[in-house]
């Protein structure tokens, strides 16, 4: 009771923080301190996000298509890949260096390249939020499972149990909090991940029509996808926070 | 119930000599304790009877079949309770069960009529994280008893306690081995304890760890709620207090 107040209250501090600043960003703009084709103000924004709002959902639609299709590829392959590192250590020597190789690589990088080998469809966007997204998920699932404790490994073990049932009844459910944590970072990763990618080639997505805007300079159109692509994230990420909540109950527990 | 012999068990980690020529015999539905210093082996003996490790020398038998070295066969309480935090108390109880491939309704099914037996009614929906001391430890006697009924190994199992916690698990437990009656090997460093549950007391001393004495504790079972103000008990204490100054 007393930590859903808190939460409320913590709310409302936020919403006052965010709503002073709006304020304060239209005076700025109205007293015509930043010329105003440079920085729309927020009522401006809003406008724009009005006016353009069908056009905005037909674009959010396929980038979530590519950040969902790749975050959950990403994510199956972060999990195998971890899975298996730490069952075979031999396998954990060979590729862990290479994972974390891979991330030293900056997505906008690559994008070009998956471009020019699968085209601007669907394929190589997916591949990069693979990329991107799949880092996190291995990292943080494998030092779940690295950390179980021995002791109740030895107990699970005098009781009988095989190296699988271990995985599945200490392991694997002690990773869990770890996993989640990966997922929300992933999460956020994968939309921001898809478009990056529409930027680099595509005719889709709210990349695509960053680009348009940009080029069109229509700011304040720019600042209405930038605030969609926001809160999309934060939605991802608050989804990732209720799925966990469902998934792993006793961690509520201590209240009660 | 079962028979546990233990013949000539050593033990070395690192090339230091833990235990040293252990051999033992548990009868049926006998109480043992293994009573002996911090760092002395008592775990390291445990581990090798359970078959968790195996031993440099010496074998295991239980009722005739060596189990040297084979894990799953006899129960196993080790020093800390290990609930599984993210598992109901139902579900960590039931765990052995699960483990043998029991179907989860059929093991919560088996495991339901004993609840009120270990003091555990009402726990079953809750985590471990919502027990006390006294009730995790509780719980995971039960986790040890639903595994076999045959030998336990219970590895300092109140120590974690509170002094009047402590005292009230005692009554508690000398209860309960009263319906229950496993053949138990138990380990402790408190000797008030040894004297007031064992049947024997097994000391362990030196380094490498040994068993140097056997101390047989006459008191009928079940054993009167006062008998650790007694005389008797004094006496035993006097005795095993020597003897670990020898
Ligand atoms: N797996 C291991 N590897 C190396 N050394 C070990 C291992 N297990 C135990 N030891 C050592 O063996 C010695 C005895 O340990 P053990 O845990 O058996 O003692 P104990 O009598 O159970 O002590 P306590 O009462 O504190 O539980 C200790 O010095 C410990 O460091
Ligand atoms: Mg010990």
């Amino acid at each position: 009771m007393r930590k859903r107040l808190q939460n409320i209250t913590s709310a409302i501090n936020t919403l006052a923080a965010l709503a002073a600043l709006l304020i304060l960003w239209q005076i700025v703009c109205v007293m015509g301190i930043v010329p105003g084709f440079m920085l729309p103000s927020p009522v401006q924004v809003a406008r724009a996000f009005a006016g353009d709002f069908p056009l905005l959902m037909s674009h959010l639609r396929v980038t979530l298509t590519e950040a969902f299709a790749g975050l959950f590829c990403g994510v199956a392959f972060g999990f195998v890949m971890a899975v298996l590192m730490d069952r075979f250590d031999r396998l954990y020597k060979a590729f862990y260096p290479l994972v974390v190789l891979t991330q030293t690589v900056p997505a906008v990088a690559v994008a070009p390249l998956l471009v020019l080998w699968f085209g601007y469809e669907m394929m190589p966007k997916i591949i990069l939020i693979v990329i991107t997204t799949f880092f996190p998920v291995t990292v943080g699932v494998l030092t779940g499972l690295r950390s179980a404790d021995r002791d109740t490994m030895n107990l699970l073990r005098s009781m009988g149990a095989g190296s699988f049932q271990i995985f599945r009844y200490v392991k694997l459910p002690g990773a869990m909090g770890q996993f989640f944590s990966s997922l929300r970072i992933s999460a956020a990763y994968s939309v921001v991940g898809a478009v990056i990618s529409e930027w680099l080639g595509g005719f889709n997505g709210l990349g695509v029509y960053m680009t348009r805007v940009k080029q069109a300079f229509a700011f304040d159109k720019m600042f209405a996808v930038i605030f969609l692509i926001s809160v999309i994230s934060l939605l991802l990420m608050k989804l990732v926070d209720f799925i966990q909540k469902k998934c792993m109950p006793w961690e509520d527990a201590h209240e009660s | 119930m079962s028979e546990l012999i233990v013949e000539n068990v050593s033990k070395s980690y690192d090339g230091r000599k833990i235990i040293k020529n252990i051999s033992l015999t548990l009868h049926e539905g006998e109480l043992v304790s293994i009573l002996g210093v911090s760092g002395g082996g008592k775990t390291t003996l445990f581990n090798v009877i359970s078959g968790l490790t195996e031993p440099d020398e010496g074998r295991v038998f239980l009722d005739g079949e060596d189990i040297t070295g084979k894990p799953g066969r006899i129960s196993y309480m080790l020093q800390k309770d290990l609930l599984l935090p993210y598992r109901t108390v139902e579900d960590n109880v039931a765990l052995p069960l699960l483990l043998r491939g029991e179907k989860k309704k059929a093991a919560r099914e088996q495991v339901r009529p004993y609840f009120e037996e270990f003091g555990l009614e009402g726990t079953q929906k809750q985590y471990p994280a919502q027990l006390s001391g006294g009730m995790r430890q509780r719980a995971a006697l039960m986790r040890t008893y639903m595994f076999s009924q045959n030998v336990a190994l219970l590895d300092e199992p109140f120590s974690a306690l509170d002094t009047i916690t402590k005292s009230s698990m005692h009554g508690w437990y000398l209860n309960i081995m009263e319906k229950i009656r496993m053949s138990t090997l138990f380990i402790t460093h408190d000797i008030d304890e040894a004297i007031l549950l064992s049947d024997r007391i097994c000391l362990l001393t030196g380094r490498p760890g040994e068993i140097t004495e056997e101390i047989v504790i006459r008191e009928p079972k079940p054993r009167r709620k006062d008998f650790n103000l007694t005389e008797e008990f004094l006496n035993y204490k006097r005795e095993i207090l020597a003897a670990l100054d020898r």
